[in-house]
């Protein structure tokens, strides 16, 4: 019957379009085609109003003007630095999810590590703020017990961004941990130890090799969140904050200069690429299987 | 390391010790935001002057505006309900087809398609909100220059709001639902075929209702991401502000405990959200 076979066929494609349409107008109209746009407007230059050329002015300004790549350079060492904070901060925490803690108390335990999160990173910022700045709680009850003779600002430090970020942080490193420490099988840590292994050997031999997955997982995510993020540092760090973003919102919101914007916008791009590339280079791991373990 | 193992006492206190710090890191700015939300001072900051309900009920006669009379506040929120409302029915739309494409439909190209789908989430949420902005300006300028036609919903405002925030979210959405997608049991499907369903039957009554909970737990993701959203937000909102960004100019003012009063309140919404989602989960695992 080929006339049935036609319209299955007919049929097929018709179903295949449908779907495939949506995904298009996706991925082409709003990340391809903007960024294709996003990287035409960093390599031009106005000449005149309405009159462009093609140039790398933008570019030679990034690295010209200090000002541009030494936040930059700051903003990448802070963010690398807040990432391995929060690994060492969340590594214990999803090791007793994983294995220390039992049944309830293990679900319960990884449950209220999560509920800070489905909170705003506003509200979560103003808490900071309210525990941290002059008039604050945390300076005053400092006073209060004789530690500072004054109320000292907590606010407006390199340090009060990094805990901000690290708190931010937390549950982006925590869940894939806890992923790969429950598929760690206990007799491997029980036969290590019954052969004489001590802590720190089995720590380095067994546990990090098995969990190295989850813990690029984790540090791709939060460092890329971390070089994204706006709210946090210019909120915690107020005109100290000194974060690359900053300087985008000012090039494109503020001074209206998209040319320089999109160039800004371009090398923070590439930078989070670059680390997200290097990460699952190190960790031999493909791209699609870190994303759905995240 | 783990309990079938003998564990000095020192660890054992050390743990509890390192969990304890580690919950009072987590809950401290919390609690704080909520207490503060309560005391009888213009400003959320120690000494504690009295309990009152000011900054929920106050209106402008008692000279302290509450949550509840400041129309700037709740028209926010209602603006980051309707974004939100409009992102989560977009996301859940494109991500169930995208979620029958990548699991069912076979055509060249589906692996860089597959790819393609994840690169929204490794792109920072500021280089988004950019690129949108300068793609759809240009679109408008085009308009504008060629036809004369003015087309506002490509300046900033809600519209690209919406859009930025769907460009990351659809992409968690699919990932949600093509997961359960991929351990549906297909035979399924054929047995309602072979009993003479149509195919559009069989989707409605057999499939859809198997995708149910990653339907929802997907729009519910989605409402609170786009609620939440910050970044990419920022760079596209025009005159409208939703509720993020409205807090974030008031918070570099130095702010009245009304935002307090309003962050309890998303406090409660979203741990009601969660606790209606945990319920739903556990019975529909029982």
């Amino acid at each position: 019957m080929p006339d049935t076979t036609m319209t299955v066929n007919w049929r097929r494609r018709l179903v295949l379009a449908l779907l495939l349409a949506p995904a298009l107008l996706w991925l082409v109209g709003l990340i391809i085609l903007p960024h294709v746009d996003l990287a035409l407007l960093s390599f031009r230059e106005r000449v005149a109003p309405r009159e462009y050329v093609p140039s790398l002015a933008q570019y030679r300004t990034f690295f010209a003007e200090p000002l541009y790549w030494h936040v930059f350079v700051r903003t990448a060492l802070l963010s690398a630095l807040a990432t391995a904070l929060t690994l060492a901060v969340a590594f214990p925490i999803a090791w007793v999810i994983a294995k220390v803690a039992r049944g309830r108390a293990s679900a319960l335990l990884f449950m209220v590590c999560l509920i800070p999160f489905w909170v705003s990173e506003t509200v979560r910022t103003l808490g900071w703020m309210i525990l941290l700045r002059e008039s604050g709680v945390l300076p005053s009850l400092l006073t209060h017990l004789g530690i500072t003779a004054q109320p000292v600002e907590l606010l407006y430090h390199d340090a009060t961004i990094l805990v901000g970020l690290v708190y931010t942080s937390l549950l982006f490193m925590v869940v894939p941990l806890v992923g790969s420490f429950e598929s760690l099988d206990n007799e491997l840590i029980e036969a290590a130890y019954d052969l004489g292994g001590k802590g720190g050997a089995i720590l380095r031999e067994i546990v990090i090799p098995h969990a190295a997955p989850g813990i690029t997982a984790g540090c791709i995510v939060v460092f890329m969140l971390t070089l994204g993020n706006y709210l946090t540092p210019t909120l915690l760090g107020g005109k100290n904050s000194q974060w690359f973003t900053e300087q985008l919102y000012t090039q494109f919101i503020t001074r209206f200069n998209w040319e320089q914007g999109a160039a800004l916008g371009f090398l923070l791009l590439g930078l989070s690429t670059a680390m997200v590339w290097l990460g699952l280079k190190l960790s031999g791991q493909r791209f699609s299987d870190v994303m759905r373990r995240a | 390391m783990i309990p079938s193992l003998p564990r000095p006492a020192w660890l054992r206190t050390a743990t509890n010790l390192y969990v304890g710090a580690f919950l009072v890191f987590l809950f401290v700015p919390l609690v704080v935001v909520a207490v503060f939300a309560f005391n009888d001072a213009p400003y959320p900051a120690p000494p504690w002057h009295g309990f009152t309900l000011d900054w929920f009920l106050g209106n402008e006669s008692s000279g302290r505006v509450g949550l509840f009379h400041d129309r700037e506040l709740l028209g926010s929120i209602w603006t980051s309900t309707l974004v939100a409302l409009c992102v989560t029915a977009l996301s859940v739309a494109v991500g169930a087809a995208n979620a029958f494409l990548m699991e069912r439909a076979t055509f060249p190209g589906k692996g860089v398609l597959a790819v393609l789908m994840l690169t929204p989430l490794v792109i920072p949420g500021v280089i988004l909100g950019i690129s949108i902005l300068a793609f759809a300006s240009r679109l408008a300028d085009f308009a504008s220059d060629t036809f004369g036609v003015e087309a506002d919903f490509l300046r900033p405002g809600l519209p690209l709001v919406v859009l930025g925030q769907f460009s990351y979210i659809v992409a968690i959405a699919t990932l949600t639902i093509s997961a359960r997608l991929k351990r549906f049991d297909r035979t399924l499907e054929d047995a309602a075929l072979n009993l003479g369903a149509s195919h559009a039957a069989v989707l409605w009554n057999v499939t859809l209702p198997y995708l149910r909970p990653a339907l929802i737990g997907a729009a519910a993701i989605a409402f609170l991401m786009s609620f939440e959203n910050f970044n990419t937000t920022l760079m596209l909102v025009g005159a409208d502000s939703p509720l993020t960004i409205m807090m974030y100019g008031r918070m570099r003012e130095g702010a009245t405990p009304v935002l307090n009063a309003v962050s309890l309140f998303l406090m409660v919404a979203s741990a009601l959200l969660a606790l209606t989602l945990m319920r739903r989960d556990s019975r529909a695992r029982r």
